[in-house]
């Protein structure tokens, strides 16, 4: 047996300069894509990295894989068609806010729906970058940019409710701020059989800078974000003092006197996830939502092929121009 | 009395015009195979409305079918049906005008009551009116018949009223000598486990024969002998199951799988119904959620290593324009099968249109070179959908195959080919590492002669790439904004396309390639300007047809004609798109003859043109 090479995050960086802005959240996420590919150890031959348009879109250009850098909206449609002819690659698909939830959203809805087995990751900046700063879908009301000059009057996605809209089986909330949790995140994402969102909190330091900053900056991020934990109470703070209880058929955040009144997460329980997607100032991270062993479109594509291979012979061209009525002159 | 023998002639058309629940296509279809059965020659049109059940009795609701059958080559369904059926006063209102003079009527006499006049927007009776007297009105109470025949069978009245059509589909095959053997043998498959329809079906189709035969209908007892064709083992084919089985003997000849994606639209599905039953010959099928994802997905399939296509028509393809072009970027496998419809917009759903010759050209953003065929007749359509794949494959650049509503749905006799012998082997241009031992990989490396590049699929080691849709630079494939080198890769996508003229047949033509007159046409009007052009020559006229079917690039050839001829007509289905073409890269003068009413050429129509134009010469 060949020895097993480790694999690093320098075996998934290409050759190309990376040409987003400087201080821009994009880079934080590169790289801890990289580090999560390198420890789940797929060989960068055996990885796809597919894209849209969009500034977060450029990604598969810096990866060191196979790559597709396809057009606006569209990347979940090239990536169900890349996985079913080829269902033992690893596929990843880059996503942003524009891109996926607004001209993409039809493709984003229908591949989480069939659950093809990839992996999603939304860059949410709430902004479009690349056109230089109009809102987006996810912009929250009231937001000048250069297309709302008296503010935004558009009410805003919630990508998680979205996803659940959809039928998501696997939905995660990270930061750019943390590479730490975006490596977790990303590898059980990986880890998941079926369509895994990742909607990364980033920072577009241009035209939306700071727009998650409560939630990513290091100083304030811990009392306004619970890592969530399946099977844990969920507890946040930087002394973990704070907790989230179920009140009134909503989660609230705060004080707490006894672990034994918060809510332990489950996120195979729907409307547990819901609640989730409704928390403001205080918001969930970490897996929010992941029910297994639902039907998996491209391993059931390829079963119902093979099912049918098992009855039917092996075709030839000559089984079907000869079927039906044939007859001699 | 004594019995007439039957009378021979040499094509007999026929209509057969109803509801669009009555059953017609059917009708037709059933019709269309006993006579192939019997070894005429035959050319169907199915014509129906894109509602599927519009109010019953109106003009709106009817549906027709065609067929034209002889003793002799036919290549179109025929310019006037000799005999029309017409189940309702709607059916005989629509079609009375395209009826030859002296022809017969066979009315289901039933259906003929105030309340059906009133449907049809009629104030009276039709039967009562004087130009009914040029033609021969046979009157028959079809439905009561029926249901009296199926009289003693356990079955409700709606099922046995809907045994109709066979009870008029067996009063023609009386009338033309047509057995009932084969259409008895279908309805035993297709009521399998129902023996109440099987035995209901049957009676009312022998019911109707006998019914024919006991009205000594003899006197319009007419027979077409089986037509003088090529030996060989013949089946039916429509247009769209022969472009599906063509993608399917491209792949195995290819040695790779194939992948639709697709998005339902009329006339366009059949193909996607077809292709999605033969999972045992490796094909996969994706109907995705819109005509978008349908593309996306086929170019996704493709740059995983399958023979990547999709199927629509107009409208849809609006939609890919985006996709295809990046598939002209990515420089992958891709073919895109436009089936034309009636146009702009939703146009004419279920009507026949050749107005997406300029679309399939012109219709994307920047320089970008579109490869294009049309095929000419239903069973063409598996000899161009296999030149489709052939030349997207072993040229890694995307090819548009348009075909149109009349050849896909229309069906004729079709000599089975020996595909092992008459098709050549196709050569992708799959690598893999072992290509790559005393030479870098780079995926936009080409070949010398033919420009086209390699296709390493993700999953092979050491070959890893990206593609986009940012131009890229020569070699590398790296994204590049430098000016001289995005016009380098603007004119070697070009010159990659224009070289596929290397790789195609010549340009053939019907008749001396120098002469008075030339007709050129391309794609599903084969029929009708073939039949014509040849009528005009067997009375002497200087006439040669050019047919195309190879449209960007063009058999090197083309210009040569186009240079032996006094004058050059081109006769299609839009307003001038092909005339316009030839003029622009020719500079040759030509005139348009153009019908753009749903509907396919008349040969008369064609022929009269012929004159006209010799005559002003």
């Amino acid at each position: 047996m060949t020895e097993v090479k480790k694999l690093t995050k320098k075996d998934f960086s290409s050759d190309q300069e990376i040409k987003w802005c400087p201080g821009c959240g994009d880079y934080a996420i590169l790289s801890a894509a990289q580090m999560a590919m390198a420890q789940i150890g797929k060989e960068p031959s055996q990885v796809a990295v597919i894209s849209g348009i969009g500034c977060s879109s450029r990604f598969p250009y810096y990866m060191s894989t196979y790559g597709m850098h396809s057009i606006h909206g569209r990347a979940p449609a090239f990536a169900t068609g890349l996985k079913l002819q080829n269902p033992d690659l690893s596929v990843w698909m880059i996503t942003g806010d524009g891109d996926g939830l607004s001209i993409g959203g039809n493709h984003l809805a229908h591949i989480i729906r069939r659950n093809v087995n990839i992996n999603i990751i939304l860059f949410n900046n709430e902004i479009y970058g690349l056109t230089k700063g109009q809102y987006s879908p996810t912009s929250q009301k009231g937001l000048s940019t250069k297309s709302t000059p008296y503010g935004s009057v558009d009410r805003p996605f919630s990508p998680l409710k979205f996803a659940l809209g959809a039928g998501s089986t696997f939905f995660a909330r990270t930061m750019d701020t943390d590479p730490k949790h975006m490596i977790e995140v990303f590898k059980a994402a990986d880890a998941h059989e079926g369509c895994s969102v990742i909607e990364v909190y980033q920072n577009c330091v241009i035209f939306n800078d700071k727009v998650h900053d409560q939630f990513t900056n290091r100083k304030t991020r811990d009392e306004h974000t619970v890592r969530v934990v399946p099977g844990q109470p969920m507890v946040y703070g930087a002394n973990k003092d704070k907790g989230v209880k179920l009140e009134d058929f909503s989660l609230v955040a705060g004080e707490f006197n006894d672990e034994s009144e918060l809510v332990v997460h489950d996120p195979s329980k729907p409307s547990l996830v819901h609640m989730l997607s409704e928390m403001k100032d205080v918001v969930p991270m970490g897996i929010l939502n992941q029910r297994d062993g639902d039907s998996v479109y491209d391993r059931d594509v390829h079963a119902q092929m093979k099912d049918v291979l098992s009855q039917k012979e092996k075709g030839k061209i000559e089984d079907l121009l000869y079927t039906g009525d044939v007859w001699e002159v | 009395m004594q019995e007439q023998q039957p009378q021979e002639v040499e094509n007999i058309v026929i209509r057969f015009s109803g509801d669009s629940g009555d059953g017609m296509q059917l009708t037709g279809g059933q019709f269309s195979a006993t006579s192939a059965l019997m070894g005429n020659d035959i050319s169907t049109f199915p014509d129906f409305p894109a509602e599927i059940r519009a109010p019953q009795g109106t003009v709106a609701g009817i549906s027709g079918f065609q067929i034209n059958f002889g003793a002799t080559e036919i290549n179109t369904p025929g310019d006037s049906p000799d005999i029309l059926v017409a189940m309702n006063p709607a059916a005989l209102k629509a079609n009375l005008e395209d009826l030859k003079r002296g022809g017969v009527i066979i009315v289901n006499e039933d259906a003929f009551t105030s309340g059906n006049f009133k449907k049809a927007g009629l104030e009276d009776n039709p039967l009562d009116w004087k130009e009914l007297g040029s033609y021969e009105v046979i009157k028959v109470p079809i439905t009561s018949q029926t249901k009296e025949a199926l009289s003693e069978l356990d079955l409700d009245t709606k099922s046995k009223t809907r045994c109709k059509n066979f009870y008029a589909l067996g009063m023609t095959y009386f009338m033309y000598h047509r057995e009932l053997e084969p259409t008895i043998r279908w309805i035993e498959h297709k009521f399998k486990g129902k023996q109440e329809l099987i035995e209901a079906n049957i009676t009312a189709l022998k019911a109707g024969y006998n019914f024919a035969d006991t009205i000594e209908l003899t006197g319009h007892r007419y027979k077409v002998k089986p037509a003088t064709i090529e030996k060989g083992t013949y089946r039916q084919i429509n247009g769209n199951t022969a472009t599906a089985w063509g993608f399917i003997w491209a792949a195995e000849n290819a040695g790779i799988n194939l992948f639709l994606g697709s998005y339902p639209i009329t006339p366009a599905s059949d193909v996607l119904h077809e292709l999605s039953k033969h999972k045992n010959h490796g094909v996969m099928t994706f109907q995705a959620e819109d005509e978008i994802a349908a593309v996306c997905s086929s170019i996704g399939a493709s740059f995983g290593g399958a023979l990547g296509i999709t199927t629509s028509s107009g409208p849809g393809i609006a939609l890919k324009s985006e996709a295809i072009n990046l598939a002209v970027m990515l420089e992958l496998p891709l073919v895109v099968v436009d089936i034309q419809r009636g146009g702009p917009s939703t146009g004419l759903p279920t009507k026949t249109e050749q107005s997406d010759l300029n679309m399939a050209m012109y219709g994307r953003n920047g320089e970008s070179p579109m490869v294009v065929l049309a095929a000419k007749s239903p069973s063409d359509c598996f000899d161009m959908a296999f030149e489709a794949a052939r030349i997207t494959l072993e040229h890694m650049t995307p090819v548009m195959l348009l075909t149109d509503g009349f050849i896909a749905n229309g069906s004729e006799p079709w000599k089975i080919p020996d595909v092992r012998t008459e098709f050549r082997q196709i050569k992708t241009k799959l690598v893999g590492p072992e290509d790559y031992k005393d030479k870098e990989f780079f995926p936009y490396d080409r070949d010398e002669e033919t420009l086209v590049r390699n296709w390493a699929i993700p999953g092979t080691p050491e070959l890893m790439h990206r593609v986009g849709g940012l131009e890229k630079e020569d070699r590398t494939g790296n994204v590049s904004y430098d000016p001289a080198n995005h016009e380098l890769m603007v004119r070697t996508r070009q010159n990659k396309v224009d070289k596929i003229a290397d790789h195609i047949p010549e340009q053939e033509v019907l008749g001396e390639t120098e002469g008075d007159l030339l007709v050129v046409s391309w794609g599903g009007t084969y029929g009708a300007t073939y039949q014509a052009v040849n009528q005009m020559r067997a009375k002497g006229a200087s006439v040669s047809l050019m047919h195309m079917r190879y449209l960007s690039p063009m058999p090197k050839n083309v210009s040569d004609i186009l240079g032996g001829f006094k004058k050059i007509v081109v006769a299609e289905l839009n307003n001038g798109q092909l005339k316009g073409l030839l003029n622009s890269r020719f500079n040759c003068n030509a005139k348009g003859y153009n019908k753009v009413q749903g509907k396919p050429f008349m040969i008369r129509e064609l022929t009269q043109m012929i004159d006209r134009e010799l005559e002003e010469l």
